[in-house]
């Protein structure tokens, strides 16, 4: 297995905080909007951000939850291995707010279309934005695509893109799974 | 990855201590998804179940039907008293019979201990007991250690103590081998002819004087009097098993401790539990029932997810 880093710390960094100055031309003061992180792998890049965020506006009550979507999946009894369910935590309610959906890598599309029916369960939101660190690009099974986009890469089904993180700060790895 | 170790849910003894704490992990979820607005998720969409009742159930068999409906599964309800049963069919021939309507996944309650397993070697369907004579009742226990957890943090070193009709009760044989299992200690209490020859063997300790048994324990699980399973009288009078081993609020205020008081339903009241008790904050009942769902819901959807699709 071959794994190189394609995005290091300090673009990583930079991509980060473009993604906040979006984030905040959008939606100002985050007074009607929540951010949603999707699990497993969305929830901590949603802590960064929501942190930065709060650093950048002063608006330290913007509302943050993780959203669960195993239940909504349509790879179930599908696919080889069990699916892992992690838990949902949404202690506010998100009827008619803006939602933002964020996760760190949009691939086939499909873990999107389950949290899209998974959050309409939690009421309806007057709207709902997606926001992925890393796009891979071709490789959609859904037509789905993310309004704030990190980096958008070229990659094969063969490889896997991880976004490793230590603390506040990561790093984006490509590994080759063949 | 975790996925359960059996293909059928046929009683705690064949469960394995990984295989509790997955639908315990899974019933947490199931248990946030039944407090949302919508309480509903699609995963068991492409599924059919069949719920056969040989025997009268109200809490088991809402609390089934529930949990099937919460998982979006197509569900069938089958009652002994309104069937073919009466005119002589046998178990196989009714399941079969069912089973070629295209059903994946069949509960059953049944007057017979073993049935739940005799029909999962006889039938091409995954099988749930929910209840078999006076052998096991595993999804009961997986909620009334679901409950115990869920009130006082663990289930490990906390120390059970069931009382009354151990001999006619299901609910008290899955409970011991759940409460083992996860490392609960175990006392049993209650007329000694209601207490099973040689329950020590299953590593329980017997305890006849309820005050003692209650002073040792820290949650009281108090069984019903089955009367429908009794054959001969086991004792005097009600009256005399009340005063006996019937808990009730005064006898609960003299303990040195407070103690979480659990009841399988349905409920004497006046018998076993005085109705004070029953009504106070001792007592989990109807936490027991809510969970009773969640569990249901786990141990559906992980029997689910080990099912082939391609049939």
């Amino acid at each position: 297995m071959r794994a190189k880093t394609i995005i290091n710390q300090k673009q990583l960094e930079l991509t980060l905080n473009r993604l906040c100055y979006q984030l905040i031309e959008n939606h100002d003061t985050f007074e009607n909007t929540v951010l949603i992180g999707m699990q497993p792998r969305g929830v901590h890049l949603s802590q960064v951000i929501h942190k930065r965020l709060q650093e950048i506006t002063g608006n330290t009550e913007i509302q943050i939850g993780a959203l669960d979507a195993s239940f909504y999946r349509d790879d179930f009894r599908r696919r080889s291995t069990p699916i892992e369910v992690s838990g949902t935590t949404i202690d506010f309610l998100i009827e008619n707010k803006r939602v933002v959906l964020i996760d760190d890598v949009l691939f086939s599309g499909r873990t999107l279309r389950a949290a899209l029916d998974a959050l309409m369960d939690f009421g309806r939101p007057s709207s709902v934005e997606y926001l992925v660190l890393i796009e891979r690009r071709f490789s959609r099974e859904l037509p789905i695509k993310a309004d704030y986009i990190g980096q958008t890469i070229d990659s094969v089904v063969s490889e896997r893109v991880d976004v490793q993180w230590k603390g506040d700060h990561g790093k984006v790895i490509l590994t080759n799974i063949e | 990855m975790s996925s359960l170790s059996v293909d059928h849910i046929l009683g705690i003894k064949d469960l394995t201590k990984e295989d509790i704490e997955l639908i315990f992990k899974t019933a947490d979820n199931f248990k946030d998804v039944l407090n949302r607005p919508i309480k509903k998720v699609p995963s068991l969409r492409d599924i059919t179940v069949a719920n056969l009742f040989f025997e009268n159930s109200t809490r088991t068999r809402l609390s089934f039907e529930l949990a099937e409906k919460r998982l979006s599964a197509d569900v069938i309800n089958f009652s002994a008293a309104s069937s073919s049963v009466k005119k002589g069919e046998t178990l196989i021939d009714t399941v079969n019979n069912i089973l070629a309507m295209k059903v994946d996944l069949v509960v059953m309650r049944h007057p017979n201990a073993g049935a739940a397993k005799f029909l999962a070697q006889n039938v091409k369907a995954r099988i749930v007991n929910a209840g078999d004579g006076a052998h096991e009742h595993p999804t009961q226990a997986l909620l009334d250690t679901f409950s115990i957890r869920e009130k006082l943090g663990k289930v490990e070193g906390v120390k059970v103590l069931i009382v009354g009709d151990i001999l006619h009760s299901r609910v008290a044989l899955s409970n011991i081998f759940a409460l083992q299992k996860l490392g609960a200690e175990v006392k049993l209490c209650g007329p000694p002819t209601l207490m099973p020859k040689h329950i020590e063997s299953l590593g329980v300790e017997v305890e006849y004087d309820l005050r003692t048994g209650l002073e040792w324990c820290d949650v009281a699980n108090m069984l019903r009097i089955q009367l429908e399973r009794q054959e001969i009288k086991y004792f005097p009078s009600l009256r005399e098993y009340t005063m006996m081993y019937g808990l009730d609020l005064k006898m609960l205020n003299s303990l040195s401790k407070e103690i979480v008081i659990m009841h399988p339903g349905p409920i004497n009241r006046g018998v076993e539990i005085s109705t004070d008790i029953a009504d106070s904050e001792h007592a989990i009942i109807l936490d027991q029932v809510e969970n009773g769902v969640a569990i249901r819901m786990a141990v559906l959807y992980l029997l689910a997810e080990k099912m082939d699709r391609q049939k």
